[in-house]
């Protein structure tokens, strides 16, 4: 079976939970940005938790089914309608042969993630479905979406009820304003003064709309002032370069030491520019859910309290899956 | 040298081995690098060699952040002692210096430069002190260059000259980035040269162009069908200046599947290249040319 995208969206991609072990040559993993609402996607459809889906941000795609499927919409509030009519996201329902799925306009978060029975069959490459754009590699011919193409679909294996749902509180997506990012201090932290490090973390700041795949960018906080020193060779005469270094996912440059930058799962992997730290993997997903203009503050933490949220993170999928057992 | 060690929030842990860009660095990045690949630690993802640091990613769910961290240290302790001597191979690319597509793009971006009123390469010549573009073409294709990183986007080396600091040439970035670099374009920035390997932004100084891809993801070029990445850290690269027939002649046989890129294994002995470094050098291309 295949799936004809009528209308692509805005920049819909096909994601699983990536493809580890080529950072070192410059490709990163990839995969879905928020990887719970992936995985509950996959699971709700009877999936694989790490099936491939299609991510779609801030707009859905327009596709029409050439067999019949459960289907269902996860992450953000971006409303699926099937021939016309609203269905829930977080649900599963049935799609049959000839029908058309399309979306409403954005309610809340940024990227939305569909799975259908079966997954989204395109060739593994390096180990996964995931689409790195950059470097025109996995996914469905290297890039996005586009009008025309037609989606492969896997063979169903599971048999699962339509109608099951996933509670709110099982959702996993960021929750008050300022939205908050903790973050571990470290790397080249040492490159600005204790009150620019105090400000970094005190500041409210922005999403800039400069946020995609590769990196989000925030604005709105104060500089960073720097400490002095005398260039190293190699480095650059901006006090905001280093040598050449690698860049961890989640961590945090800022060059010229204006405007934050995050970066995420199509990640540079690396560069001339300082970090001040790395948000922790726990609130990675989040990130992925912000639309520019959210406010965000970075929280302070160290090492056991990253461990401890990873840990709450993980439980949360569990019962997650115990929920639909 | 004391390297520096960093937790990059719960899944990294980055180490800085000097500030400094140099060969004694680099060549320590890698030794580690290569030793944690041995180890096999279990829990270890990504162990990504750069220019003068390394990271190695892991899963703190398999392995306690600390307990890495004490492997770590342990190995850069053995990294000094080791002799630094790498078995590697010595690749011979073909560069079309001052070629007219960089030349079309550097000048629709003319307003972002240093110096708008000539090109990149005899702004680079002028600032190194040396005799115009045969003058810095001479310079740049000489001695060798390292590999030092692999990476920024896939398969994109970063190459660091093999002769004294004093001869290394240097030129910094564009004052604001380009949006646009072609395919192949061989670039430079800081002391750092590079092959951009797929079109895009770009910030590196843009001296020429080579016809043979470091990047296919589709794996159709004969010499990437193994790996859709021709470099690996540690390769060391020496360009030869083409003139355009040339150029042309070499893309016609890539895409007929026929071009044979010049790759020799060889053994590197830091020790014995700073002995003699212009003497090591000759050596290394006569390896390339099988003598």
């Amino acid at each position: 079976m295949a799936i004809k995208v009528l209308k692509p969206g805005l920049a819909t991609t096909v994601q699983d939970l990536g493809r580890p072990g080529y950072y070192h040559i410059g490709i990163p993993l990839s995969g879905g940005m928020d990887r719970h609402a992936l995985a509950a996607a996959n699971l709700l459809v009877g999936n694989e938790e790490g099936a491939a889906v299609l991510e779609a941000v801030f707009m859905g795609p327009e596709l029409e089914f050439t067999d019949d499927a459960l289907v269902a919409v996860t992450g953000a509030e971006l409303p699926p309608k099937l021939d016309g009519a609203p269905r829930e996201t977080w649900s599963s329902f049935k799609v049959k042969r000839g029908q058309k799925l399309s979306f409403d306009f954005l309610k809340q978060g940024a990227r939305a993630y569909i799975a259908v029975s079966g997954g989204i069959d395109v060739p593994v490459v390096l180990g996964s479905r995931s689409t790195y754009a950059l470097g025109a590699l996995g996914g469905f011919r290297g890039r996005k979406l586009e009008a025309g193409d037609a989606l492969p679909v896997g063979a169903s294996s599971a048999s699962v009820k339509e109608g099951r749902t996933i509670a709110k509180d099982l959702r996993g997506l960021p929750a008050g304003i300022p939205t908050e990012l903790r973050a571990m201090p470290g790397l080249y932290w040492h490159r600005i003064t204790e009150q620019a490090g105090n400000g970094f973390f005190s500041d409210t700041w922005k999403v800039a709309p400069e946020a995609d795949r590769i990196g989000y960018r925030f604005k709105g906080g104060k500089p960073l002032e720097f400490v002095p020193r005398e260039p190293p060779f190699g480095a650059g005469s901006d006090p905001s370069n280093i040598t050449d270094a690698c860049y961890p996912y989640g961590s945090i440059q800022v060059p010229g030491g204006t405007e934050p930058i995050v970066l995420h799962r199509d990640a540079v992997s690396g560069g001339g520019y300082f970090m001040v730290g790395t948000v922790i993997a726990a609130d990675m997903d989040l990130i992925g859910q912000l639309q520019p203009n959210t406010p965000v503050r970075f929280v302070t933490v160290g090492m056991d309290e990253a461990l401890a949220a990873r840990h709450d993170r993980a439980g949360l999928l569990a019962k997650l899956r115990s929920s639909l057992a | 040298m004391q390297t520096r060690f960093s937790f990059g929030g719960d899944e990294h842990i980055f180490a800085e081995v000097d500030e400094s860009m140099s060969l004694e660095a680099f060549f320590k990045s890698l030794f580690i690098t290569n030793a944690v690949r041995d180890a096999k630690i279990k829990g270890v993802t990504e162990i990504c060699p750069a220019n003068a640091s390394y990271q190695v990613k892991f899963d703190p769910d398999q392995i306690k952040p600390d307990d890495l961290l004490t492997e770590l240290k342990r190995l850069d302790r053995a990294a000094e002692k080791s002799e630094p001597v790498i078995k590697t191979r010595i690749f011979e690319i073909p560069v079309l210096y001052n070629d007219p597509w960089t030349h079309e793009t550097l000048m629709r971006f003319r307003e972002r430069h240093q110096d708008p009123n000539c090109t990149d390469i005899e702004y680079a010549a002028r600032i190194n002190n040396l005799d115009g573009i045969d003058g810095f073409i001479k310079a740049h294709s000489s001695a060798p260059w390292f590999v030092s990183m692999v990476g920024f986007v896939a398969g994109l080396p970063f190459l660091y000259q093999m002769v004294e600091r004093q001869r290394q040439i240097q030129a910094p970035k564009y004052l604001r980035p380009r949006t646009d670099t072609p395919k192949l374009t061989v670039g430079h920035g800081g002391c750092f040269g590079c092959i951009y390997s797929v079109r895009g932004a770009g910030g590196y100084q843009m001296f020429g162009i080579t016809p043979m891809p470091i990047y296919d993801p589709s794996q159709k070029i004969s010499y990437l069908r193994d790996f859709m990445c021709l470099f690996r850290p540690g390769d060391i690269v020496k360009w030869k200046p083409i003139d355009r027939a040339a150029y042309d002649a070499a893309v016609v046989d890539v895409d007929a599947g026929r071009f044979a890129p010049v790759i020799r294994d060889v053994s590197f002995s830091l020790t014995e290249f700073n002995r003699d470094i212009d003497a090591y050098n000759r050596k290394l291309e006569g390896v390339l040319h099988g003598h």
